[in-house]
């Protein structure tokens, strides 16, 4: 579950105030707005990635507002997917398992699970340089599910696929979180992509938000 | 690049203009490697570098710079990595006067570093202060044989003052292509800050670094002079190749100072194909 509160970031000039909204425990949450007005921020600062000036963010009841990302147990995936170049596939998906110190055999184990379930087991030994976009999208999805989140964040994680391949990605994401219960905040400007995954909508607009 | 050949008159003018120029300067390094070698050729007998390269203040002066230049070249990556990450990741105040004064040393006459330098280890702290010069401190510390100034540290130190304002500057321009939003992905993944950065930024910056590493290498080879001012040219104790080639000359030996130089050269073209060499495996191996 993700509760947001009274919600204030400032980031040079740029200023968001009062941002409130909730997504229950297994939710699919879209937050929806025009480029720039600062959907990024706020996934940022759910993220523990940018510093917030007031309000709380509660993830399953924990207030987590000033916790560093590293703690929050947050899955998050950039827009572009933000690999790791010098890293196979099989790196990426057990970078976090490794952080976490799991066991060798359990990471192994957990890496084939992953790969299985997004259909990436053949690129399992390749680097990200080559790989399409859909590709790039399902490693980054499988490294942010790795250590098993129970909150997973989006940002425009569909904007640069072709049309088939976004069709795919949105019902592999939507497959992934509800059989595995992971409450979701996806970040989009598509109408089109919001309805078709979204449990609730939120509009940002001059920096208020407000459900649509 | 061919078709661009291809498609009229202006493109062939605005490409013969592009070589012409950027030409010029290749050209220029290539007139001076000629020359060198042309004179060698027709001056020096093979058996006369032979020879050189036997002579005991050679050989002494050849060990020299390839140790002072990689210590140099390692305190230089050392300084550089933290510094151009610093200043690529992190707004702060005067981070533009930082920025600046970090460029010194390449815009200052080397002349210029070395006084500072002379002055920096044998002036300083003021006398008033009655703690002695640095040189002082050093040698109470570390006993009356200990010294900087026209010793082999003084080598390196005058080395690294330089060469480590190039891998700062090439270790900035490093990072600031790499997205931070790698890092801030390992954090959300469980990575402390320092974690992220040798697990996922240092990795990802290899690149730089190796060339950040030689450039300093290569700009301490060529250093002379802040080692002229700071460590002295003294035969068989702070003579690095640089210092050779004017030692020479010095003595109207130009056959030698050529024969030196092109030792340089050789040296200086095996780090840098070395190095290329090294980085292109790198990134082949980026690509599999």
């Amino acid at each position: 579950m993700i509760e947001v509160e009274n919600l204030s970031i400032k980031a040079g000039d740029f200023r968001l105030e009062g941002i409130s909204f909730e997504i229950p425990a297994g939710g699919y949450g879209v937050l929806m707005g025009r480029t720039g007005c600062g959907k990024t921020t706020i996934l940022e600062a759910i993220c523990g990635l940018k510093e917030v000036t007031g309000g709380t963010i509660r993830l399953d009841g924990i207030d987590m507002t000033r916790m560093p990302p590293s703690r929050r147990g947050i899955g998050f995936v950039p827009q572009d997917g933000t690999l790791f170049s010098t890293m196979t596939v099989r790196q990426h998906l057990a970078f976090g398992p490794k952080v976490h110190r799991w066991k060798k055999e359990k990471i192994t184990e957990r890496v084939q699970e992953l790969a299985r379930e997004l259909g990436i087991e053949s690129l399992l030994g390749r680097k990200p340089y080559g790989l399409s976009g859909g590709e790039r999208q399902r490693v980054a999805l499988g490294r942010a599910l790795a250590v098993r989140p129970k909150v997973i964040c989006l940002d425009e994680p569909l904007s640069a696929l072709d049309d088939n391949t976004h069709a795919e990605m949105t019902s592999l994401i939507k497959r992934l979180v509800t059989d595995h219960g992971i409450t979701v905040l996806h970040i989009t400007h598509s109408h089109a992509e919001a309805e078709s995954v979204a449990d609730r909508i939120f509009l940002l607009e001059n920096g208020k938000l407000r459900p649509e | 690049m061919k078709r661009a050949f291809h498609s009229g008159g202006t493109d062939l003018l605005f490409f013969a203009a592009l070589v012409s120029l950027g030409g010029l300067y290749l050209l220029l390094i290539l007139a001076m490697l000629f020359a060198d070698i042309w004179y060698a050729g027709t001056h020096i007998s093979g058996q006369e570098f032979i020879d050189l390269l036997k002579n005991e203040h050679i050989r002494y002066s050849i060990w020299l710079t390839l140790i002072t230049c990689t210590i140099s070249a390692l305190l230089s990556l050392l300084v550089a990595v933290p510094a151009g990450y610093i200043l690529s990741r992190y707004r702060f105040w005067g981070k533009t006067l930082i920025d600046a004064i970090l460029d010194i040393p390449i815009v200052l006459p080397p002349l210029v570093v070395g006084l500072s330098l002379l002055i920096l280890f044998n002036k300083m702290p003021p006398e008033f202060l009655g703690l002695g010069s640095l040189e002082d401190i050093i040698r109470k510390f570390f006993g009356p044989n200990a010294g900087v100034t026209y010793k082999i540290p003084a080598v390196i130190i005058a080395q690294f003052s330089v060469s480590c304002a190039f891998a700062v500057r090439t270790m900035r321009n490093t990072f600031d292509q790499i997205s931070p939003r790698t890092e801030q992905v390992a954090r959300t993944l469980g990575c402390s800050r320092g974690r992220a950065f040798f697990s996922v930024v240092i990795p990802e910056s290899w690149r730089g670094i190796s060339t950040a590493g030689t450039l300093a290498w290569t700009r301490a080879m060529g250093e002379f002079g802040p080692i002229l001012v700071f460590a002295s040219t003294i035969r068989g104790r702070t003579e690095v190749l640089s210092s050779t080639v004017f030692l020479e000359i010095s003595i109207g030996n130009l056959e030698g100072a050529v024969m030196v130089s092109l030792l340089m050269v050789t040296i200086a073209i095996i780090v840098l194909v070395a190095v290329r060499a090294w980085d292109k495996g790198q990134q082949h191996r980026l690509l599999i």
